[in-house]
């Protein structure tokens, strides 16, 4: 599968290994090796299906067709497509799990108001 | 504890025909469907394979769920060992340390549907006893056992909660070959699912939860036994 093409969309190929923090304000497309934290507030996470990422992962939307360790925090929504194998806590306002995707962890879906209150 | 089970890959793989669901009625369920109503959010974990029929139907309860697959968690290759007698076993000090990690007296209720039919005989006992250590007081326990007449080549199925006491069943095709057995003699799972490994009578399904408070059967008509547990 070919990552997605867009004019505000960071991109890490699958040859690629990152360690560290990772942070911006456009969406992230990642297909390579990520160890440690990405935190895209307002922009949107996408593992591709080579992706392995292994870090807490702050994002607007997140979707994931590779494979994540780590908890994640979407302040809007989470995908987890067929092929995604995710062990870490979700928390998000919205989420959709296909059918065949493997998930160890806790789901706890937050409400704006919820969220607001900081609870 | 490995980081990443199996490989990826599954978006150039051929997609596998959908596996059709059946429908059954559970008592164990419907018993259980009271606590669904609580005002306050309920800690649910579920420990089938990954379900987002059920995921939703918590979630829309604003309740809280856990969701932790152990069948395919005890075919990681590393568990394999030798106990005294050297026979190939696996461990179960290594798979609580990997597994069910959760603090003491956490969840309102756990349900683990078929699992200890098809969980791997060294490790019945210890799953069972970190269930009641992470259980709270008067948590609930909802689990499935098959009687004789089910046969050895039942099946093994994934449970989604389609109503107060209505279950889908979804027979579990192993996508990976990762996910087999690790050795001949103790391996769970099949090419094509996981094994029956043993029939629990009564006895033996009270002996299992001895240190509960107290213990419920329904006899099922598809010679499965359902139990429901409290702590």
């Amino acid at each position: 599968m070919s990552a997605p093409l867009s004019g505000d969309l960071a991109q890490i190929g699958k040859s690629v290994v990152v360690k560290g923090e990772l942070s911006g304000s456009e969406d992230l497309y990642v297909d390579g090796q990520v160890e440690g934290s990405i935190s895209l507030k307002n922009n949107a996470l996408t593992i591709g299906p080579h992706g392995q990422v292994k870090a807490t992962v702050e994002a607007k939307g997140v979707v994931v067709q590779g494979k994540l360790e780590g908890n994640v925090l979407a302040t809007e929504r989470v995908d987890l497509r067929k092929s995604a194998v995710v062990t870490g806590d979700i928390t998000t306002q919205r989420i959709a799990i296909e059918e065949g995707a493997y998930l160890k962890g806790k789901v706890d879906i937050q409400g704006r108001a919820e969220k607001a209150a900081g609870k | 504890m490995k980081i990443f089970r199996g490989s990826s890959g599954g978006a150039e793989a051929e997609a596998p025909p959908p596996v059709p669901k059946l429908t059954r009625r559970s008592s164990g369920l419907g018993e259980l469907a009271r606590l669904w109503d609580s005002e306050q959010p309920l800690c649910v974990l579920d420990l089938g394979s990954t379900s987002a029929t059920n995921i939703r139907f918590f979630t829309e309860h604003s309740h809280k769920i856990y969701s932790e697959d152990l069948l395919v968690a005890s075919t990681e290759p590393s568990l394999v060992t030798k106990d005294e007698q050297g026979n190939v076993v696996l461990d179960s000090r290594q798979f609580l340390a990997d597994n069910l990690l959760y603090p003491a007296a956490h969840f309102d209720v756990v349900l683990c549907w078929n699992l200890a039919d098809y969980l791997d005989e060294s490790l019945v006992r210890p799953v069972m006893g970190r269930f009641w250590s992470v259980l709270k007081p008067g948590g609930m326990l909802l689990a499935f056992f098959h009687t004789k007449d089910a046969g050895p080549d039942s099946p093994c199925y994934r449970f989604h909660i389609v109503g107060k006491d209505t279950l889908e069943m979804q027979r579990i095709v192993l996508k990976r070959e990762g996910r087999r057995g690790p050795t001949g003699a103790v391996h769970t799972a099949l090419a094509d699912g996981f094994r029956l490994q043993r029939v629990f009578n009564n006895r033996h399904i009270e002996t299992l939860f001895r240190d509960f408070a107290s213990i419920k059967f329904f006899l099922a008509r598809d010679n499965v036994r359902e139990v429901l547990v409290v702590r």
